[in-house]
């Protein structure tokens, strides 16, 4: 559409359209400068993640790879301790602050796109994501952790965590963006615990029992471990990676479905 | 650089609208404004807090929607094509609208991205800024260690950082100081003369619109009451002021002077009466002579032409700063009303 223009003032400005590219990239870059000033939002659940890794791997190792031979209970393990170390880390409480500081306002006055304004802060969790997980990887690999697919599933491996980090940043989001309440956003944790614990993450799935092991089978976190697990210690289980991906897929559905919502709510002039 | 290829006609308005208003809820913040601004002029948008001088502010600049009515900004609609609006205007809102955790540096070149600058536009246009910035080194320190001032300066400097055709001004040199204050007004006039930027400048300030504006509209409980150069305006009122400090009970010192020949109207607030009449130097004799007559002891008796106070006062009924939580009462007696 051609925007019809009534009138020609005096002056000319230096703007001009740019776009939603550089749009996003400009918002990412400045969500990930932000990180190294904001190090208690990502630093902690890391440490958190790494403190399981290693107590779990003491306290189950023996147990499980004396049930079943040959079972390796550090691989099993890791992804449990890189979800945990990455589930709800995103920029949405900066979003938050934009909101309360008016700077969202300052963005919402420039061309800049309503939806770049989302999809940088996203790429830079993505971003987050990958470097959160590195640190627990390098640990795994320490303790003797091998990937049966080799560099390539390693890199299939970080994007599904990285995926599935941004489909809970979703929820986040849309909290961040609907209420623009610091509080209300720490409250999307509370999603956290049932993804993460009613789920395979201490035990095979055939080691689960009664109620746990039905909520477990709803649990789209139970196909995304599976497919971690596959890439590490089985190799291209493709039916196994497809539904990890599907299961990723159907979260960020309703989570971007939200905060998407919440943003045209946010930005819709009303 | 041409923005799209339109060929506009070299005439028409800067700012238009036509019957604008916002309701929320049940109030009617803003209620079918009309507006005319021309390209290259400062137009003062006066009243006081609540009137919808801010939520004109936002509708023009694209940040709300009107429920009613139309406007045009650099010649796009406001609505149906925001984002052309959104590339030639610049606005510094009433709250600050920064990032505390960015530094003033950061903040500004992202500012540039935004508007689509590159590096060395950018750089140039940082240079251009320093003057009004005016933070030195501080720049590069984190913005939520700056002053209020400073950071009112930087929030200026953002939204000038494009250079844009229309700047929207939302009371912007509330909480500054005098030294920094005299500075916005400086650089207002020289964007106005330099570039020929039209600029709308909401204040509560009589001062700053009387100083600044080429044109003001006058704006109380969501309605444009009275429009004009500030001359114009005082001439629609045309009158001069005797004020009158008194030491007794004003009731006493009105009624006092309600008969006397030549007064027009008697504003009393607390201690202090302002009585408008048509000249001023004839009057002042007989309000001496009757209040000292009635007894009431004043303790000062002066004469000045009319102010833009005195224009929003009698237009409006109330005084510009009668919602101030230190205010007193003003109330507004004409003679037809008294006698």
């Amino acid at each position: 559409m051609t925007a019809t223009r009534v009138a020609d003032p005096v002056g000319q400005t230096l703007a001009a359209p740019s776009g939603f590219l550089r749009d996003t990239l400009t918002v990412a870059g400045r969500a990930l400068r932000a990180v190294p000033r904001d190090l208690e939002a990502v630093v902690p659940p890391v440490l958190i993640a790494i403190f399981f890794f290693v107590v779990n791997i003491a306290t189950f190792e023996r147990l499980t790879e004396a049930a079943a031979g040959g079972f390796d209970y550090t691989a099993f393990q890791m992804p449990t301790a890189i979800l945990l170390g990455v589930t709800g880390v995103s920029r949405a409480p900066a979003v938050v602050l934009d909101v309360q500081n008016k700077y969202l306002d300052r963005m919402l006055l420039t061309p800049v796109r309503r939806t770049s304004i989302l999809v940088g802060h996203m790429l830079a969790d993505v971003a987050v994501a990958g470097a959160l997980t590195l640190p627990i990887v390098a640990l795994g690999f320490a303790l003797g952790v091998r990937f049966e697919t080799g560099l390539v599933g390693f890199v299939a491996y970080v994007a599904i965590v990285a995926f599935w980090a941004l489909a809970f940043a979703g929820f986040g989001y849309a909290i961040a963006l609907k209420t623009g309440n610091p509080a209300a956003v720490n409250s999307s944790f509370m999603l956290f615990f049932p993804f993460l614990f009613l789920t395979t993450s201490y035990v095979p799935r055939d080691q689960l029992t009664g109620w746990l092991d039905t909520v477990a089978g709803l649990n789209p976190v139970t196909y995304i471990l599976a497919g971690m697990r596959s890439l590490g210690q089985q190799g291209w289980e493709w039916r196994t990676l497809g539904e990890a991906l599907l299961a990723i897929g159907l979260v960020a559905t309703l989570s971007m479905w939200m905060c998407f919502a919440a943003l045209r709510g946010r930005v819709n002039q009303n | 650089m041409p923005l799209d290829n339109d060929q506009p006609p070299r005439h028409g308005l800067a700012i238009s609208a036509q019957g604008l208003s916002r309701t929320f809820d049940a109030n009617d913040a803003v209620r079918g404004l009309d507006l005319a601004i021309a390209p290259g002029e400062i137009y003062g948008f006066l009243g006081p807090n609540g009137a919808g001088k801010s939520t004109t502010v936002r509708m023009l600049c694209t940040l709300l929607a009107p429920t009613s009515g139309t406007a045009h900004v650099a010649g796009y609609d406001i609505v149906g094509d925001a984002q052309q609006v959104r590339l030639r205007i610049g606005a510094a809102l009433q709250e600050i609208s920064l990032d505390p955790r960015q530094t003033g540096t950061e903040l500004l070149r992202l500012q540039g991205r935004f508007y689509g600058l590159k590096g060395s536009v950018i750089d140039e246009r940082m240079r251009a800024l320093t003057t009004l910035v005016d933070i030195g080194d501080a720049l590069d320190r984190r913005i939520d260690t700056y002053s209020g001032g400073m950071r009112r300066r930087l929030d200026l400097a953002a939204a000038l950082i494009h250079e844009p055709e229309v700047l929207f001004l939302d009371e912007p040199t509330t909480g500054l100081d005098p030294a920094s204050r005299a500075r916005v007004w400086e650089e207002v006039r020289t964007l106005n003369e330099r570039l020929g930027m039209t600029i709308l400048l909401t204040t509560q300030y009589l001062e700053e619109a009387g100083e600044l504006a080429h044109r003001v509209g006058i704006i109380n409980e969501g309605r444009l009451v009275a429009e004009g150069t500030p001359d114009e305006l005082k001439r629609q009122v045309g009158r001069d002021i005797v004020i009158a400090e008194i030491a007794g009970d004003a009731g006493v010192a009105r009624d006092a002077l309600v008969h006397i020949a030549g007064v027009d109207s008697i504003d009393v607030d607390g201690d202090v009466l302002r009585i408008s009449t048509a000249d001023g130097a004839k009057t002042i004799g007989p309000v001496a002579i009757a209040l000292d007559t009635a007894g009431i002891e004043f303790d000062g008796l002066s004469l000045r032409s009319t102010s833009l106070d005195d224009v929003f006062l009698e237009l409006t009924g109330t005084g510009l700063h009668a919602d101030a939580p230190d205010a007193h009462v003003s109330t507004n007696t004409t003679m037809e009303d008294a006698r």
